[in-house]
């Protein structure tokens, strides 16, 4: 029997720097709160990151928070304290896992960075691009601290994406300027702003090429690691740290790839994840494919991060592009296809449907996707039940023997 | 364990399920020549070797005469006996093809889960379900109703065939569904009226998880013990439902044949998907 350690590739060099991005992160957040020399803002995931970063403010993602408290295993025994207050079990779990940490003031930061209270913001700002469930949450963190919550309202399940919606969307982001010049007590400034946009295109060419190196076979990362090594795409984007940690990752991948050392040694079938990553079954379920001989090549969530229409020529307008054509924001054809190409370019086997039961936003299953894909392409998939951070929706045994007698569908 | 060929070929196939433990022994003309069955209670690997030894005492057979032994079920990580283990979706699949060489769509009702799965006319497996994580048409789901009825569970079965007027059960969730047996059982509807009710409720649950393409088959413990839920089935497809002749034992059988297979197969002999 191996063990687990004998099935994992060795660890990345990169790992160091990242892990000093997230602490100089989480520590200059920290530092600026508690002196009040620099604002604050709290930006979705797929919000306005790159104007912020231009009208000088540093910019804090509770939805990143939100994974740690997933990937810490401490959301499920916080979700229930938002629960109590009126937030469905049945909704967002970073919402609530992130809620919940606030209000019983338990955060991963404390234990990693010895940080013990969020940065306070001095605005917030969402795009429900993504979902509704951001506005929601980051309204409650608006009464909370007092301060302004600004948003960007997005048109969704969208097919072809017309003129107008752009127009709209570009709209929307530049009417932030007054209120963001407000808060900022500074003027808005065109050029730190298009320097902004410039590092957030660059960023994400450096994050596709990083994540196209995994359609070499063997491939030199997993989708578990695509998961982790996203973080500075994520908090990141925009600045020159992110682009230089991609450039180092990349020389890795490709030295790996070079070297033919594979993300799972002896890689023998190859999936794709569709869906949210289960974060606080990141590493048994990498250990597990790992067992199985399978690496997940591509996915979703990691490769649909990717924000190459930037362009810091037309700011306005190439942000309200990059951010409405992406894959959550789309419809069902759009999706189908999509999953289609990327499974045909990352040569995978079958397909691995994540139904995340509290964020119908990034499932996809429910609308008989995996069936059309089967049928249309005859590629296997498989879809099992679980959440982003809330462990009482998924079934760990009933999972890993879903995945093995997949793989030994795939087998026969 | 001898793996070297044996004369006479010796095959078993350990199932751990959640709630019970199975065992067959198989000769190499894959004749069932003895099997057992019993509680998997909290030691799995005591109950799995318990289980086979009583298999094996049966085929008047020894564990050394072995040529193979394949674990599957829940608990298969557990059987110290085997080398090679198989997901229960596998083995099911394999047993269930062994009775009815044809396409089919498999539906094993567990203690704990249930599953449904697709086989192709050569018994490739094309796509299989299981249900959430939910007793409800499950053999828990069963053993709930029984405990609310104050019945035995080997009662049900008649009690449900005796039934004139069945009571309708609509809840989802197992606890909702309690809830309607004991307000029928307030309005003094007869007891089985309610249990044909509640073999509806189940097996509306089970069908309703996929669709029913070519031959179904109808598998696993709980049809094994409540016969009456193949019939009931064929009343509600409108079509003839399957069942292999020890339906409990499918999945052991499955096993014992992938041993089987493997052996015929040397080259593909270390094909195990467990990575025990
Ligand atoms: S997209 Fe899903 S996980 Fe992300 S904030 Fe919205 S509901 Fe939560």
């Amino acid at each position: 029997m191996k063990t687990p350690a004998e099935h994992r590739a060795p660890a990345f060099q990169a790992g160091k720097t990242l892990k000093k991005i997230m602490a100089d992160h989480f520590l200059e957040l920290d530092a600026a709160a508690k002196s009040r020399e620099r604002k604050i803002a709290w930006c979705s995931s797929v919000g306005p990151v790159e104007l912020l970063r231009g009208m000088g403010f540093l910019v804090y993602f509770p939805e990143n928070h939100a994974a740690m408290l997933g990937a810490t295993r401490m959301a499920t025994e916080l979700i229930p304290t938002a629960n109590a207050l009126g937030f469905s079990p049945e909704i967002c779990s970073y919402l609530t896992s992130d809620i919940g940490s606030y209000l019983r003031q338990k955060t991963p930061l404390s234990k990693a960075y010895g940080i013990n209270a969020l940065p306070k913001p001095d605005v917030l700002v969402f795009n429900t691009n993504q979902c509704r469930d951001v506005q929601d949450w980051f309204a409650w963190y608006a009464r909370e601290f007092q301060v302004p919550l600004l948003g960007i309202f997005s048109h969704r399940d969208l097919g072809k994406i017309k003129d107008y919606h752009l127009q709209d969307i570009a709209k929307q982001i530049q009417d932030l300027v007054p209120d963001l010049e407000r808060i900022a007590g500074r003027p808005f400034d065109l050029e730190r702003f298009q320097e902004a946009v410039r590092l957030s295109k660059t960023t994400s060419a450096l994050w596709r090429a990083c994540l196209e190196t995994a359609a070499e076979r063997p491939s030199p990362w997993s989708f578990f690691d695509h998961s982790i090594h996203m973080g500075p795409a994520v908090v990141a984007r925009g600045t020159q740290v992110a682009v230089e940690y991609y450039e180092q990752l990349l020389a890795e991948l490709r030295e790996r790839v070079r070297t033919r050392t594979a993300a799972v040694p002896d890689e023998q079938h190859r999936l794709y994840w569709d869906g949210m990553p289960i974060w606080g079954k990141l590493r048994a379920l990498s250990e597990l494919f790992a067992s199985l001989k399978t690496c997940v090549t591509a996915s979703t969530y990691c490769n649909s991060w990717i924000y190459e229409q930037l362009d810091p020529e037309v700011p306005f307008k190439s942000m309200a592009r990059a951010y409405t054509e992406l894959f959550i924001v789309r419809n069902e054809q759009f999706k189908e296809q999509y999953i289609r190409e990327h499974v045909r370019a990352y040569h995978c086997d079958g397909i691995l449907f994540h139904d995340s039961k509290t964020c119908p936003n990034n499932s996809n299953a429910r609308y008989g996707l995996p069936q059309r894909l089967q049928s249309v392409s005859g590629i296997a998939t498989l879809a099992i039940n679980g959440d982003l951070n809330d462990l009482r929706c998924y079934s760990e045994e009933q999972t890993k023997t879903q995945i093995e007698a997949f793989i030994e569908q795939l087998e026969e | 364990m001898n793996t070297a060929h044996h004369a006479t070929g010796l095959f078993a196939g350990v199932d751990v399920g959640a709630s019970r433990t199975k065992a067959v022994v198989l000769d190499q003309k894959r004749k069932l020549l003895g099997s057992d069955v019993l509680k998997s209670g909290l030691d799995f690997s005591g109950t799995a070797e318990t289980c086979l030894q009583a298999a094996l005492h049966k085929a008047g057979m020894s564990a050394d005469s072995l040529t193979s032994c394949v674990a599957t079920g829940y608990g298969r990580k557990n059987v110290r006996r085997s080398g090679i283990t198989k997901t229960e979706i596998a083995c099911h699949a394999k047993g269930c093809f062994h009775f009815f060489p044809m396409a089919m769509t498999i539906i094993d009702i567990g203690g704990q889960d249930n599953k449904v799965i697709k086989l192709d006319n050569v018994g490739r497996r094309i796509h299989f379900k299981m249900n959430r994580k939910c007793a409800a048409g499950t053999g828990a789901f069963l053993e709930e109703m029984a405990l609310r009825l104050d019945l035995a569970l080997e009662d049900m079965d008649h009690l449900a065939r005796q039934s004139q007027e069945m009571v309708e059960l609509g809840s989802f969730c197992t606890v909702f569904s309690a809830t309607e047996v004991l307000e029928n059982i307030r309005q003094g509807r007869k007891i089985e009226d309610i249990v044909k009710g509640v073999y509806h409720s189940m097996l509306k649950r089970v069908l309703e998880m996929d669709t029913l393409d070519d031959a179904v088959v109808l598998t696993g413990g709980v049809v094994a013990h409540n016969p009456f839920l193949a019939e009931m089935a064929t009343v509600l497809t409108g079509s003839e439902i399957l069942v292999p002749p020890f339906p409990q034992l499918t999945g052991a059988f499955g096993a014992a044949l992938y041993g089987l297979e493997l052996e015929s197969r040397p080259d593909t002999r270390q094909a195990d998907s467990g990575h025990t």
